[in-house]
């Protein structure tokens, strides 16, 4: 699905101040495409994320998919067009009342599957993930990396055109992070699906997206292609964030030579 | 068998039969309560300010009385719905109002602390209100609702035993009745034990229950289907 947001504006109002979340943030990326949105904590990530999966509307501006604006959709049309739309989050957001397949289940139970359509559906998507034993499994059982799976599979399920992720891979150690971005990675290359990855983390960038948005204090200040953003960064903040990803290499480069020279035997992946 | 074992056997009978229907008409009274003053408090899901206010405040006026007020305002109501204020029936009356309000608040506290992330999930997946309500918010909070259900017996147990000095039967009764009035310190102690027994029995089964619930989530039973 092609994603297009123009001018939206989001202001916040609370008891006590009023915080402009989203200031006039228009961007528009390729059909299918993995798109990366980095900005630094309250940069105002989620609040974008959350009007372009139409959890919430804008104050200003408009949302479209596919070239249909979608924003202030009446309550039922909205429903219906959930089932587009897939999300995984930080913290899984799993429900811990049910397994992990009952958990696959769910969105096919609201879209009103049969019974028979949603097993064979959740195995199918439990199979996908890598899974398929792990059915009738509580969630607390589960590992971080187990979890994101089966949000990914429930995500997922009701066979979405486009997957928002709220750093979901943010609570995840390196090895996990990698297994997840290269598991969106293949399902994005056997799916018509459009992803759009909400990140602080430049390395999850440069291993998964095609294009990337930077954004800061809720404006965008560099948009493009990985490729060319990675090669000339135009703005302070994307230097920033990249001098962030070397420092951090930098720090594994150096704890690899110290195991080494301890006499540890590392595998470099 | 002696004629105090059997009095002291029909008073835990008594007791038992208090407390299990005043538990029952407290939870059918208090569950949809605490569900509407989740629902329609000003941080709710559809917040309706005024009648969540008057639910709210007769809640919170009955919570705050201490009970043996409430046994004698009640009264009246026993005479008007069974003809007696006295007596092991007329007694679960007061008790389940005294407990209601209390199943009331505590599952409006169990809803509220079901992780928000959980519920924008589902509202993500395109559930209605109700539909996370239902399928999602109360089977999150069960665990927690069965704990405070627990918690509520076991003060059911106290409150019935109090009910029994103004003449509702049971073990409490008992006990001031012939302990007390009678100097039968035996007859006594055996009705403190036997309440003590009730108590750490239902504190076990509802622990167990509790961690049943949170073990076995829903799609734990059933063979899977193995689908081609
Ligand atoms: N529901 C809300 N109510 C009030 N302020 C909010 C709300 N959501 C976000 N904000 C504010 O908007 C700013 C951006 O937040 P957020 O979008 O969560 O940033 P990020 O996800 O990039 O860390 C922050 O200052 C935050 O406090
Ligand atoms: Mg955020």
């Amino acid at each position: 699905m092609q994603l297009k947001l123009e001018h939206l504006n989001k202001t916040y109002t609370t008891k006590r101040a009023s915080v402009t979340a989203v200031k006039d943030i228009s961007l528009d990326f390729p059909d299918n495409a993995i798109i990366g949105i980095i900005g630094k904590s309250g940069a105002g990530k989620s609040s974008l994320l959350r009007l372009a999966s139409l959890l919430e509307t804008p104050d200003q501006g408009e949302v479209y998919y596919d070239g249909v604006r979608v924003d202030h959709l009446p309550k039922k049309e909205l429903n219906r067009r959930r089932l587009e739309i897939g999300m995984i989050f930080q913290n899984f957001n799993l429900f811990s009342s049910r397994t992990a397949g009952k958990n696959v289940a769910f969105p096919l139970e609201l879209a009103g599957w049969n019974r028979r359509d949603i097993d064979e559906r959740v195995h199918e998507m439990l199979a996908l993930v890598g899974l398929e034993d792990r059915e009738k499994s509580p969630i607390a059982t589960l590992s971080g990396g187990q979890k994101q799976r089966v949000a990914i599979a429930r995500a997922l399920a009701p066979r979405p055109n486009i997957l928002f992720c709220d750093e979901a891979t943010s609570a995840l150690d390196p090895q996990t992070t990698h297994e997840i971005l290269d598991l969106i990675k293949k399902i994005h290359a056997n799916m018509n699906l459009t992803v759009v990855m909400i990140t602080h983390q430049m390395e999850v960038v440069r291993d998964a997206c095609q294009y990337v948005a930077v954004i800061d204090k809720g404006c965008v200040v560099e948009t493009g292609a990985v490729s060319d953003v990675f090669r000339s960064p135009k703005h302070e903040i994307t230097r920033e964030f990249l001098s962030n990803i070397r420092r951090s290499e930098i720090s594994v480069e150096s704890a690899i030579a110290y195991l080494q020279d301890n006499g540890y035997e590392v595998s470099k992946r | 068998m002696s004629p105090i074992t059997e009095l002291v056997l029909q008073s835990t009978w008594e007791t038992v039969v208090m407390v299990f229907f005043s538990t029952l008409f407290a939870v059918l009274l208090g569950f949809p309560l605490g569900i509407f003053l989740f629902v329609t408090s000003p941080r709710g899901i559809a917040p309706k300010i005024v009648p969540y206010q008057l639910i709210s405040r007769i809640v919170n006026t009955l919570r705050s009385f201490p009970f043996v007020i409430l046994m004698i305002v009640m009264f009246p109501l026993s005479r008007v719905v069974l003809g007696t204020a006295i007596g092991t029936e007329a007694t679960i009356i007061p008790l389940s109002v005294a407990a209601a309000p209390f199943i009331a608040r505590l599952t409006e506290t169990a809803l509220n602390e079901v992780d928000k992330g959980v519920i924008q999930a589902a509202v993500a997946m395109g559930a209605s209100k109700r539909q996370v309500v239902r399928k999602v918010m109360i089977p999150e909070a069960l665990p927690s609702i069965i704990s405070g259900i627990t918690l509520t017996i076991i003060t059911l147990i106290g409150y019935s035993a109090m009910a029994g000095a103004i003449g509702g039967g049971g073990l409490g009764d008992l006990a001031i009745r012939y302990g007390y009035q009678r100097f039968r310190t035996d007859v006594m102690i055996e009705s403190v034990v036997i309440i003590i027994v009730m108590v750490e029995v239902i504190q076990f089964l509802g622990n167990k229950a509790a961690a049943l619930v949170a073990k076995y989530p829903l799609g734990s039973f059933g063979r899977s289907k193995k689908v081609k």
